[in-house]
């Protein structure tokens, strides 16, 4: 029995902290799938995210706002503003001026971006962690009073329905609007889709901003989850969320959700029955692997080389 | 038309101010648990708004501009100058690299000790850049984790003089053949992969090495670092005040001359010199042999390369190894100067900066990393006041490089032989 509960109490850590890189992971799966770059700074716009997440929710504190959802949708807003935002300018001043050149040049001009925005924050926020409050207290306990105890928190509550909502929208929004629609058509084929009519410009901001706001409620949620943030917590989790992408098939949606599950369930047991200290050497590990032996992940398809 | 263009225009100009207001504009204080917003000095709003001014001015006449910069006389007088002609171009270069070396040779007799020892510095930059224009510029593959073979070599000369005494000329072969063997066997599975991929799992490899050397605290001191790493010797001589090891004798009571401290940064320093032309001159090698071309041949074009019977294993792995070779004699020469080391100087952004050495000085083109290098590493010293920019300029540059000349400040160029046409 208490077995098992620590067990659970693993799982449940670890589809906590999943389901957050899964949002993450969206955006690197759906900006591969159209324009076969690494966004590179995609873990810088999830720490941006959190940063103005942390600001409102201070700001509005101070003006003495005082029921909690609305100091959290508002400051879920601003944050998915801002990141949008920064995720479109990002696209138009580092992306698009070297689309369709060598492979090598984008992704370095995104490791510059990246580094860019890291220094952005750092010099005008400061170098130190910032402690986020604890806004959503308390929770379930299972378990004997003497032994083990089990927890399911508020906030993993909040964390699982927040993703729920994001992830349901996102698959509506894929398969039901125009846009979506459109963006599906130019993941297949970007050429045949502008010689159709598809303004592939407008569609590949759209996938920008979709990522960026996704990468905001992220940074919303997991900020609060560990309780402080820091101008660098946007580089190792966006190095785990595109490991998540990867390891669901990059470009494929529902294979980020899923990759993004089992990269944070293998990352709390092994912080729960190893040593915390290795958890990134297990996900680093996880997708070494997965590059060599299985490079189309899970659920993505097989890429055919033209010559 | 014009109506659309200041449409485009206010977009990018309230775009301008979403992002830089609330990180700019609010900063966050932490006292104690408590956190407070307070808003900026007025110089930053006003910095903030005149921002996005200039955005919306830019975006709104972004074409007559454009235009004008076009008509403007070119003021660069070189760039209707027809490129040198190739043999003159090719004495030029190397008479600039000997005298670069020969200034190097004498300049630090007559320096102070401080920049003898940034200069040093610089020639460790200048080893892991040319080590990594091999790997990137060169063979094509982008490596985000080279500063990992660059830790291989300073904790392999740290740990066998800690648990063997070994001196420095025994742990510079040592570092820099167990930094190869590194490479060799990272090599060897993920060179199969595509360019984007490989330089994520490079990423990885170097962070889990960075995490081992942090955590396994028995053998590495974990996070406190290995000290007491000894300096190099001149055959068996000491440039200690006392000499340290039995046997040995110091430098300074061989020759008859006063002890000074300098004597040591400047012997360091001219091993680093040494090694750093060592460095050029086999790279500049292999450039020119059948290796070396293949490299460039599988860079350009893999599928032809391959059509033509090269091998795209071994063709990479060469130079994947290579590259790891001179970074473990950086990281050697690196530890002895340090005389201490730690997890904290192998990180992802060291990586990230070497990486920026070889892009902004030409990718392949060695005198434009060395001169690369050099800016790179003594501008910020120079700026003090601006050091803290110097990331934030890093990535910039980074990005203005590959969106107006992705080849570089000093591109590289192939010797080459036109043949003569048939009359």
């Amino acid at each position: 029995m208490q077995d098992l509960l620590y067990f659970s109490q693993q799982l449940i850590n670890g589809l906590t902290i999943g389901s957050a890189y899964a949002l993450i992971a969206i955006g690197y799966t759906m900006v591969y799938g159209i324009i076969g770059m690494i966004n590179f700074a995609h873990g810088e716009i999830y720490m941006i995210g959190a940063y103005t997440a942390l600001i409102a929710i201070t700001g509005l504190t101070a003006l003495g706002a005082a029921w909690l959802p609305l100091i959290l949708i508002v400051a879920l807003v601003c944050a998915m503003i801002v990141s949008s935002s920064m995720g479109w300018a990002v696209e138009r001043v580092a992306y698009r001026p070297v689309r369709g050149r060598h492979r090598l040049i984008p992704l370095i001009s995104a490791i510059g971006m990246s580094i860019f925005l890291q220094n952005y924050v750092h010099l005008a926020q400061g170098s130190r962690n910032i402690g986020f409050p604890d806004l959503i207290e308390g929770g379930f306990q299972f378990g004997s009073d003497d032994a083990f105890q089990m927890s399911l928190s508020y906030m993993q509550i909040t964390i699982f329905i927040t993703t729920l909502i994001c992830m349901t929208a996102l698959s509506l929004f894929i398969s039901r609007s125009r846009t979506g629609r459109a963006c599906r058509a130019v993941s297949q084929d970007l050429g045949m889709a502008s010689l159709l009519g598809i303004d592939t410009n407008r569609i590949i901001s759209a996938t920008f901003i979709i990522g960026a706001a996704l990468a905001a409620v992220a940074g919303l949620l997991l900020g609060m989850y560990y309780g402080s943030i820091d101008p660098l917590f946007g580089f190792i989790a966006g190095l785990k969320a595109f490991t998540a992408a990867v390891l669901g098939g990059i470009g494929s949606i529902p294979g980020a959700m899923l990759g993004g599950l089992i990269l944070g369930v293998s990352e709390s047991m092994t912080s729960g029955y190893l040593s915390g200290e290795y958890k990134d050497v297990v996900s680093f590990g996880l997708l070494i692997l997965i590059l060599l032996f299985k490079p189309t992940g899970l659920l993505g398809k097989p890429e055919v080389e033209k010559i | 038309m014009a109506a659309n263009n200041y449409k485009h225009a206010l977009f990018c100009a309230i775009v301008t101010l979403i992002i830089s207001f609330p990180i700019l504009g609010l900063n966050l204080e932490a006292e104690g648990v408590k956190i407070t917003v307070t808003g900026a000095e007025t110089s930053t709003h006003i910095a903030i708004l005149l921002a996005a001014v200039v955005v919306f001015v830019f975006q709104a006449f972004r074409d007559s501009f454009m235009g004008a910069l076009g008509k403007l006389p070119k003021l660069n007088p070189l760039v209707n100058k027809k490129p040198m002609e190739q043999s003159k171009r090719v004495k030029l270069e190397s008479w600039i690299m000997t005298g670069l070396v020969v200034l190097a040779l004498f300049w630090p007799f007559f320096v102070s000790r401080g920049s003898v020892d940034l200069a040093t510095l610089v020639l460790i930059y200048i080893m892991l850049a040319l080590g990594l224009n091999v790997v990137v510029g060169l063979a094509g593959l982008l490596d985000l984790g080279y500063v990992a073979f660059y830790a291989v070599g300073a904790y392999t000369f740290a740990l066998l003089s800690e648990y063997l005494g070994a001196s420095f000329w025994v742990a510079l072969p040592a570092g820099a053949l167990l930094a190869a063997l590194f490479g060799l066997v990272l090599g060897f599975p993920v060179l199969r992969l595509r360019g984007d991929y490989l330089a994520i799992v490079t990423l990885g490899f170097g962070e889990i090495i960075r995490i081992l050397l942090n955590n396994w605290t028995n053998l590495t001191g974990g996070p406190n670092g290995i000290g007491g790493i000894p300096d190099p010797t001149l055959f068996g001589m000491e440039f200690g005040r006392r000499v340290k090891e039995e046997g040995n004798t110091s430098f300074h009571e061989t020759f008859g001359i006063a002890y000074s401290g300098e004597h040591k940064v400047i012997f360091l320093y001219l091993i680093a010199l040494v090694l750093a032309v060592i460095t050029a001159l086999v790279i500049r090698r292999f450039m020119r042999m059948p290796v070396g071309r293949a490299w460039e041949a599988l860079r350009e074009d893999e599928i032809a390369a391959r059509s033509l019977g090269l091998s795209r294993t071994a063709v990479k792995l060469s130079a994947f190894t290579i590259g790891a070779f001179f970074a473990g004699f950086a990281g050697t020469v690196f530890a002895s100067k340090q005389g201490f080391i730690s997890p904290e100087s192998f990180v992802f952004l060291e990586s990230a900066i070497i990486l920026a050495i070889v892009v902004l000085g030409g990718m392949g083109s060695q005198l434009g990393v060395i001169l690369a290098a050099i800016a790179v590493t003594i501008l910020p010293e120079l700026a003090r006041e601006f050091s803290e920019y110097r990331m934030l300029i890093f990535g910039a540059a980074m990005v203005l490089m590959m969106v107006w000349r992705p080849q570089g400040m000093l591109p590289m160029r192939r010797i080459h032989i036109k043949l003569k046409k048939q009359e």
